[in-house]
């Protein structure tokens, strides 16, 4: 965002380093859940601004930062053929099998 | 009847004693928290404006609980918002070192590392008191001030270390504030009196721990420590810079101009 200003209006280029993604954990046992991202020059200042921005309020007993740029995605035009052939059969879903009476415990 | 003892020298009651003892850590604490929160909205990157302004809140969080204790122990009737908000220049007994003007973030910076350095030492030593109300204040306050601690050394680590001017302008600050740093292991009457409700601390032995912990990073960050400087003091008699006087008129106008407002 900052780098297209920095072209189009003149101003400075974004100094304020790389971003991170934060990942922060609720409690012991439950997954670490993306809560956001940050700027920061390296993994120990990443850290640091994550757990002022994110975990302040006792939000996170842990947390997790991870470059952005180690961040593999899907892009949206990969949405079609990533995402759509599962819903028109119905045989992928489980719903789809009916169950014999009698079993239990499913 | 007796003849009414001739008055000798009269010692420092210890409820004053530790009344004043309680005033110099609560005012370090209030004044470096107001000066900090002064970077709200003004911070280098988002994501330290955010960090500083928490330091900010955790350092005027120690300060009332501390003025509280302070005004029990006095017992007249003042709460941490009547010490905090209508008590004059003079009477406030914070370090010199803490109420110098913010400066650039170098400066602010370097401040903060050399206090929450002798910050956490204190509060080590302070978590074994026997005055169960301080011992409490000082076993949470230690855990907060090892965080900023570990943020403002790496912020010297990399401003140190890092670009020309930011090297040359946290030794400009580190020059400009040595001098502000004696005045922190003075250690006077009050101290000795404070001794008898169970408060000990060993300001020789948090000098020379202080010494190493601050050398060790600033080596590390290529910056030079000053030799030789002779070191200011006052503070914690009263005796301030100007700065004090200016900073306090800003801090206390609203409480003053509306006093007992809730809000």
């Amino acid at each position: 965002m900052t780098d297209t200003n920095a072209t189009t209006t003149g101003a400075t280029p974004d100094s304020q380093g790389p971003l991170w993604e934060v990942f922060t954990q609720a409690e012991q046992g439950a997954p670490h859940e993306h809560a956001g991202s940050v700027h920061a020059m390296d993994a120990e200042q990443a850290l640091q601004n994550a757990r002022d921005v994110y975990s302040r309020r006792g939000e996170a007993i842990s947390l997790w930062v991870v470059p952005t740029s180690a961040i593999v995605a899907s892009a949206p035009g990969d949405a079609g053929p990533f995402f759509d052939p599962g819903n028109d059969k119905a045989y992928r879903h489980p719903q789809f099998y009916k169950v014999p009476r009698g079993v239990r415990g499913l | 009847m007796t003849a009414p003892a001739v008055a000798g020298p009269r010692e420092t009651p210890v409820a004053n004693a530790l009344f004043e003892f309680l005033l110099r850590l609560g005012d370090d604490r209030l004044v470096l928290g107001h000066r900090d929160s002064e970077w709200c909205g003004h911070g280098p990157i988002l994501e330290e404006d955010i960090a500083t302004a928490n330091i900010a809140l955790d350092l005027v969080g120690q300060a009332s609980a501390l003025l509280r204790l302070a005004g029990e122990v006095e017992g007249k009737d003042r709460d941490e918002d009547a010490l905090a908000y209508f008590r004059e220049a003079v009477e406030f007994r914070n370090a010199l070192l803490v109420e110098l003007p913010r400066g650039d973030f170098g400066f602010t910076i370097m401040r903060q590392f050399l206090f929450d350095a002798y910050s956490v030492l204190v509060w080590d030593a302070l978590q074994h008191a026997k005055h169960e109300g301080l011992a409490g204040i000082a076993a949470k306050a230690l855990k907060e001030d090892k965080y900023h601690l570990r943020h403002s050394s790496e912020w010297v680590l990399r401003l140190g270390d890092g670009t020309e001017e930011s090297h040359a302008r946290v030794q400009r600050s580190l020059d400009e504030l040595w001098r502000f740093t004696g005045e922190l292991f003075e250690q006077d009457g009050v101290d000795a009196a404070v001794v008898s409700s169970g408060i000990v601390l060993d300001m020789g032995a948090v000098r020379s721990r202080w010494m190493e912990m601050v050398s060790d990073v600033l080596q590390r960050a290529t910056l030079v420590v000053p030799e030789g400087v002779p070191m200011a003091t006052g503070g914690r008699k009263g005796r301030h810079t100007e700065h004090l006087g200016h900073m306090l008129a800003e801090m206390q106008i609203v409480a003053r101009s509306y006093p007992g407002a809730k809000w």
